[in-house]
């Protein structure tokens, strides 16, 4: 029972702590609260459901089921990074030098404007994932574990472990880094600060998509609404960790959908958000950078 | 290179809406966003070519000088009195000849000034972003429902006993934020609306639940009940003129005065002496009595409340009141709260349209009019004096630091 809570939460944990890392980059760079990433995630959602959908009539998935699979996340991502890309170009590039209200309010703004854009197009109904036929559960310790749960966990730690890599190796993330911690000065060395905050945008969004896609699967059906709730989750996520810090969201991510995923089973199913939201209230009084958070000092 | 942006877009959305609209519906997308690009290509080609005739220069030029009046740059003292008359007489007795239909759309949009003015008082005029603003509301509404329907105690008697309740749950709030920051606060004060919202969700004994609380008593004076539209009208028109005078006097006294120096800087404001912490604390309080009040009136009016009344999103509507209209200015946010509420009344027959055209609204707002309709004439003089003598680094638009 605990174990299988555990893994539960695990599962629950790597879906918030991936579009948690959507949040905390943003942040990291524009220091903006980027409401529309869990519509992002909605939206990632959907197109699962609708490649999938798309490739069984086609009879694709019958006979090909791993690459139609890997082709799913492939679509739902590239339409995530380019949905990423036309908010950040519409909503946030002209706010840049905005009060810094105005790209919050922009962001709600986006937020609404994309729930209804898919309530409109795809009905208020929920909607369905096709049926896939999957491998039977594993059994460990006596425990039976669901083969989707594992694929979760696995799937969201190779992705964060390739975002690790990215930030921490490659040029681009360098580049990342050092807009991060001071936008001017990056411009002044000649890094181009548009890009590196398109290319956040694109792997935020990414990551928001394979957690949508996974999200649909694990679930069987998705709404338009599924966005709102998994943003804050994540948000709040990301703010546990220490917001702007990406192995904090990793870390935030879990140990909220541990949290959620233990309190429901042993306290009170009803009050499961509540836990997550005073662990919040807690960390931000006691340790207001977060857990992994730099001890932010105030600059004059 | 400009021809490519004209062609480029229209694709590009196109594409983007494909899976969702299908490709007919992405086809007609592209097409109208690409005819209304022509069009505004064509317009500006135009406008640059031919001069207006004089007839409509002169009369775009009187309606800019009638919106700077309203925008309150400086009216002359006749003016200012025959707007002031007009307004109070169409609010007064207007109502008298309207139907049903329309007083409960005022009255609706009367308890949306208040909380807009509320969260003004907060967001705008201290500079807190505080998101769970609709959780008081929610505080003042059960506060009442529950006195009255337990203990029998009278609208009158609740309403200052509303306001005082969501007062302390502003100053616990208050308290529990001091240390935090712009979004620390914003994301804490969104958890706060969760608790708020699940507790009455669930606390079964206390607030029924989902199922909310039913025949909440009406106000009565003497014999006389409330009960009819036009009732709740004046009743709440009442309301609103005692938050728009308790609110104007504050902005205008030394405690408001504090509360700009807090959101222009708070470090600056401490050296000089500001105590930020009591005056924080008493900003979320002052801002929370108005919300109570606004809830113990609409647990009144209607005679029913749900949790489903007080979630995160109603939160969203009245702080973007607040900015539609003009962060920090009484006039600004009473039209964005009357702009809000009345507006998709008048476009119910795009009922399901309007979500969507309010969020495209809101993008565009911040875009192109960041100040709001009627901007804070304050602040406004704020930045003129720095531009003078600065150049570019206004409040407005100086960097985040």
């Amino acid at each position: 029972m605990l174990f299988q809570q555990i893994v539960n939460g695990l599962a629950l944990g790597a879906v918030y702590a991936l579009i948690a890392l959507g949040y905390t980059m943003v942040y990291g760079i524009l220091e903006l609260i980027n409401f529309a990433h869990g519509e992002i995630y909605m939206i990632g959602a959907y197109l699962g459901i609708l490649l999938l959908t798309f490739f069984t009539v086609v009879g694709l998935t019958q006979n090909h089921l791993l690459l139609s699979l890997f082709l799913v996340f492939l679509g739902s991502a590239i339409y995530c990074a380019a949905y990423g890309l036309t908010l950040e170009r519409v909503a946030y590039r002209p706010l840049r030098h905005a009060h810094r209200l105005s790209p919050l309010i922009s962001a709600i703004g986006t937020s609404i404007f994309l729930q209804n854009y898919v309530m409109l197009t795809q009905g208020s109904a929920d909607k369905v994932f096709p049926h896939i036929l999957l491998p039977e559960p594993i059994t460990l310790f006596g425990v039976p574990l669901g083969p989707l749960q594992i694929f979760i966990i696995l799937t969201s730690v190779v992705l964060m472990i390739g975002l690790h890599i990215f930030v921490s190796k490659t040029r681009l993330g360098k580049a990342m880094r050092a807009t991060a911690q001071d936008k001017r000065m990056a411009g002044l060395v000649g890094i181009d600060i548009n890009q590196v905050i398109a290319v956040t945008f694109v792997i935020g969004s990414i990551l928001a998509s394979a957690a949508g896609v996974m999200v649909a699967m694990y679930y069987g059906l998705v709404n338009f609404f599924i966005g709102y709730v998994a943003g804050i989750k994540a948000f709040t996520a990301a703010v546990l960790g220490g917001i702007g810090n990406v192995p904090g969201a990793m870390l935030g991510g879990f140990i909220l959908g541990l949290v959620e995923s233990l309190g429901a089973s042993y306290i009170s199913s009803e009050y499961k958000d509540v836990f997550a939201f005073l662990i919040l209230i807690g960390v931000l009084i006691l340790r207001p950078g977060g857990l992994l958070g730099e001890k932010a000092s105030e600059k004059v | 290179m400009k021809t490519l942006y004209y062609i480029g877009i229209p694709v590009w959305l196109g594409l983007l809406v494909q899976p969702f609209m299908g490709s007919e519906g992405a086809l007609a997308l592209a097409v109208v966003i690409f005819l209304g690009g022509l069009l505004w290509w064509t317009a500006i080609q135009v406008s640059r070519s031919v001069r207006l005739p004089t007839q409509i220069g002169i009369l775009l030029e009187e309606a800019g000088r009638l919106i700077r009046t309203l925008s309150g740059r400086k009216p002359s003292d006749r003016q200012r009195r025959v707007l002031t008359l007009t307004i109070t007489g169409a609010v007064l007795i207007l109502p008298l000849i309207l139907n049903n239909y329309i007083i409960d759309v005022l009255t609706l949009a009367g308890i949306y000034v208040v909380l807009a003015l509320g969260l003004n008082i907060v967001v705008g005029m201290a500079g807190l972003l505080d998101l769970g603003y609709i959780s008081f509301y929610a505080i003042g509404a059960y506060s009442y429902a529950l006195l009255s329907t337990r203990l029998g105690v009278s609208f009158w008697l609740a309403l200052p006993l509303g306001g005082s309740v969501a007062a302390l749950f502003g100053v616990v709030l208050g308290i529990i934020t001091l240390r935090l920051r712009g979004d620390y606060l914003a994301i804490v004060t969104l958890g706060f609306v969760q608790i708020v919202h699940l507790v009455l969700n669930n606390w079964d004994r206390v607030t029924n639940g989902p199922n909310g609380i039913l025949n909440i008593g009406r106000p009565a004076l003497g014999a006389f009940v409330f009960s009819r539209p036009i009732h709740f009208y004046y009743l709440i028109l009442a309301i609103v003129l005692l938050t728009v005078l308790a609110v104007d006097r504050l902005n205008r006294s030394r405690i408001g005065r504090a509360w700009i120096a807090i959101r222009e800087d708070e470090v600056a404001a401490q050296a000089t002496g500001v105590d930020t912490t009591r005056l924080k604390i008493l900003a979320f309080a002052l801002g929370a009595i108005w919300a109570g009040v606004a809830g113990v009136f609409f647990a009144a009016k209607f005679a029913f409340v749900s949790p489903e009344s007080f979630t995160f999103f109603e939160s969203i509507i009245v702080l973007s009141m607040v900015v539609l209209g003009g962060m920090g200015s009484v006039p600004g946010v009473i039209l964005g709260a009357l702009i809000v509420v009345i507006l998709p009344e008048v476009l119910r027959e795009f009922a399901s349209y309007r979500m969507l055209v309010f969020g495209a609204v809101l993008v565009l707002m911040m875009i192109f009019r960041p100040q709001g309709l009627i901007g804070n004439p304050r602040r406004r003089v704020e930045l003129q004096l720095q531009d003078q003598s600065q150049g570019i680094r206004t409040p407005m638009n100086r960097e985040r630091a």
